[in-house]
């Protein structure tokens, strides 16, 4: 029994020291968010006073919701909050049927020019948004529209103000092309032929074949676009100038006026934040099987 | 297959002829001007999320649009962070609203860039003359916005920590002089209950660091530009006044009395007692009187040598130069002109009245109370910002320099490229001629 109990006992001790690590770069990696939370309910002197110390990682001394309070106060922060989810889910949602057509078209269909296309989309990856945010801004202002004025349909001019400015122009993602377009690949092409073979359309190939099988990278494209939308600042601030239409991120400006509310501020972070941990949380699975399948670092 | 691509090409095809064609009737209906729809106009404002100053900017839209029922002004409120980002936004869309806020130092750009219109207020209630001149906007001799505020620079302090240390508490009539200062922060760091005695903000960027520091550099004999001419930064800010700044604010590092880069909340460090004296805003007085009380010392700025100096300016009115309805822009900012409405907003924003009227209806600032320190010092050692288009660039350059130097970079070298900047940008703008 003893020399059985040895190597089972050494092995446990041989993973101390991994798990240890392991610990520590959670920690490394949790503090920011539990010092977010925690300052949350903390007044803003308390805050500071805390640095340096234990202390600004617990919820010790003057311990409230006023920082909650001040936000609602200060900030129209569900109003934020709502056109964030709605601007983020409806670009995710289209995103992942265009992109996926897109990356259908180029991996699994044959026609001329399907790989300098692709190179094409891949290569403007490199052009930063700012480059282009200017001229962008006057071209969405140029565009038309169609809608109804009690009962007649007329043309506007100009996006500004809409909720279709943040989401369309967003829509199409390189990126996501790229990331379908790889994971396509790892998909055997005899599939959609038998599939062919079967009087399917290429549309029900993509619908019932490639779609059904391809999740983690539906995740991923979920989780890689969610983030930006979610993240978007310069854009929103750009071309939108109604407060009902504005997002999250523009809301944390509210609080930078000359005496900054920090407390507040990690208030609003906190509340901006779940959303996006939760989201995560949901995905992480998938999202790490198609970041592992399809050979890109994030 | 063929058939399918053949269908394809014509549906892109008659897609894109829509939508040249949509564009092209959405082009031949856009008007001329921007701002109002007819006598519905739109009002921008930097005070989103700040309450108390917003509920006023309310209130007066709602007192002009209940008061007559020719015009209705519709508020839009930014965040102050964002705010100039919106603006230029929108300036290149041409989508300017009628009547908007700026900051003072912004104006003669704004102006410049074609933003802004010269405003004619006469008729109003409080005339343009009552005003502290740095609350005034003006540009090429013409009148572009006015503020109902404005802020001064000043340090803080605990009495009884300089008597402790047995230091002169200064006064409007007798400020430090330069060798006082820095005896005064000798002693500080040598008594060792602060490691760093003085606190200046030097983490804060953008605006904070001209706004801030270039009093300071002025107070030496230097300035960020030769105002005479607006032509050249040479001899100004990389002459010999200029370098002593230079040397001098650094050595404020070298010798342990100021860090590099303070931390996120200056103010919240100096109420914690990690320093000893603060450099910064009227607008925390109120703070800070609410939390040390009789102990607070309000302390005016040094003289190093050519006066006290601070910046002037703060946020101003005026009415955009592509505003489709001016006549209705011009009536509301006349009517804004109240002296109630001086009062409503420096009780709301902490800030100095811009007038002497106002100031005497709010509790501090009448003569001989607590605030009225910083009405004197706004009227007394107020140094307005340059007043040219190319500010913002100076602006950034100034505080890129200043930063270099604070890190220990050559000063005199420092000094010099930045006026080469300056220089530079002048010339390529032919001087901001027109």
């Amino acid at each position: 029994m003893a020399t059985a109990s040895n190597p089972t006992r050494g092995t446990g001790l041989r993973r101390v020291p991994g798990v240890l690590l392991r610990i520590v770069l959670a920690l490394f990696f949790a503090f920011p968010i539990v010092f977010m939370l925690i300052s949350s309910f903390k007044p803003d002197q308390q805050i500071f006073k805390d640095l340096g110390s234990i202390r600004a990682f617990l919820p010790v001394g003057h311990v409230s919701l006023a920082n909650y309070r001040g936000v609602f106060d200060r900030v129209p922060a569900m109003r934020f909050l709502m056109n964030s989810i709605v601007i983020s889910a409806v670009t995710v949602a289209l995103g992942i049927v265009v992109n996926s057509m897109a990356a259908f078209a180029l991996s699994r269909m044959r026609w001329p020019g399907r790989r300098l296309l692709l190179t094409l989309i891949i290569a403007t990856l490199i052009v930063p948004f700012e480059t282009f945010a200017l001229p962008m801004v006057w071209w969405v202002n140029k565009l038309p529209w169609l809608q109804f004025d009690g009962s007649h349909l007329v043309i506007t001019e100009g996006w500004l103000d809409t909720y279709r400015v943040q989401i369309l122009p967003f829509v199409a993602n390189a990126f996501s092309v790229f990331l379908f377009h790889q994971y396509f690949q790892s998909i055997p092409k005899e599939l959609d032929e038998a599939a062919l073979m079967d009087g399917a359309s290429w549309f029900g190939v993509y619908r019932r074949i490639i779609m059904p099988l391809s999740g983690p990278a539906v995740a991923t494209v979920a989780i890689l676009t969610f983030l930006p939308m979610w993240n978007s600042y310069l854009w929103p601030l750009m071309v939108v100038q109604d407060e009902h239409l504005r997002p999250v991120m523009i809301g944390i400006q509210y609080f930078f006026q000359l005496n900054v509310s920090w407390g507040q501020i990690m208030a609003y972070s906190t509340m901006i934040t779940v959303p996006v941990l939760a989201l995560f949380l949901a995905f992480q699975r998938a999202f790490i099987n198609s970041i592992a399948s399809s050979g890109v670092k994030g | 297959m063929r058939s399918n691509t053949r269908r394809l090409a014509a549906a892109s095809l008659a897609a894109v002829t829509a939508t040249a064609l949509l564009t092209a009737c959405g082009a031949t209906s856009s008007g001329q001007g921007s701002g109002a729809d007819g006598n519905t106009i739109t009002l921008w404002t930097h005070n989103a999320g700040n309450a108390g100053e917003y509920k006023v900017v309310q209130q007066i839209v709602k007192d002009f649009n209940a008061g007559q029922s020719t015009y209705k002004v519709k508020i839009q409120a930014f965040p102050q962070q964002s705010y100039n980002d919106s603006v230029v936004a929108a300036a290149s869309a041409k989508k300017l609203p009628c009547i908007l806020d700026s900051d003072g130092p912004n104006v003669p750009n704004w102006a410049w860039g074609g933003y802004l219109a010269p405003v004619d207020l006469s008729g109003s209630q409080v005339p343009l003359s009552d005003q502290l001149p740095s609350t005034v906007g003006t540009y090429q001799g013409k009148t572009y916005t006015f503020g109902y505020y404005d802020v001064a620079l000043t340090m803080f302090a605990r009495k009884s920590v300089l008597q402790a240390n047995s230091i002169r508490i200064p006064t409007i009539g007798k400020p430090w002089t330069k060798d006082e200062f820095d005896a005064a922060l000798a002693k500080l760091k040598a008594g060792g209950k602060f490691t760093y005695p003085l606190e200046m903000g030097t983490g804060g960027a953008g605006e904070w660091w001209p706004y801030a520091y270039s009093p300071q550099l002025q107070s030496f004999g230097g300035d960020l530009v030769d105002r005479s001419q607006y032509k050249t930064a040479d001899k100004a800010m990389n002459g010999p006044a200029a370098v002593a700044w230079g040397t001098w604010f650094r050595s404020l590092v070298t010798n342990g009395y100021m860090a590099q880069k303070s931390g996120a909340s200056p103010n919240n460090d100096f109420l914690n007692g990690k320093s000893a004296i603060e450099w910064d805003g009227s607008w925390d007085a109120a703070t800070n009187s609410a939390k040390l009380g009789s102990d607070l010392a309000v302390l005016p700025p040094v003289d190093f040598g050519k006066g006290p100096k601070i910046g002037g300016a703060s946020w101003q009115w005026g009415m955009s130069a592509t505003c489709s309805n001016k006549a209705g822009a011009q009536a509301y900012l006349k009517f804004s002109r109240q002296t109630k409405y001086f009062v409503d907003f420096a009780k709301a924003a902490g800030t100095i009245p811009a007038t002497a009227d106002a100031a005497a209806q709010i509790p501090g600032y009448q003569p001989g109370g607590p605030y009225d320190v910083f009405s004197q010092e706004a009227r007394k050692f107020a140094v307005v910002r340059p007043v040219t288009p190319a500010y913002p660039f100076i602006s950034s350059v100034f505080e890129k320099t200043a930063k270099d130097i604070l890190a220990g970079a050559d000063v005199q070298k420092s000094l010099d490229q930045a006026v080469q900047q300056i220089n530079s940008n002048l010339k390529t703008n032919r001087y901001y001629a027109g």
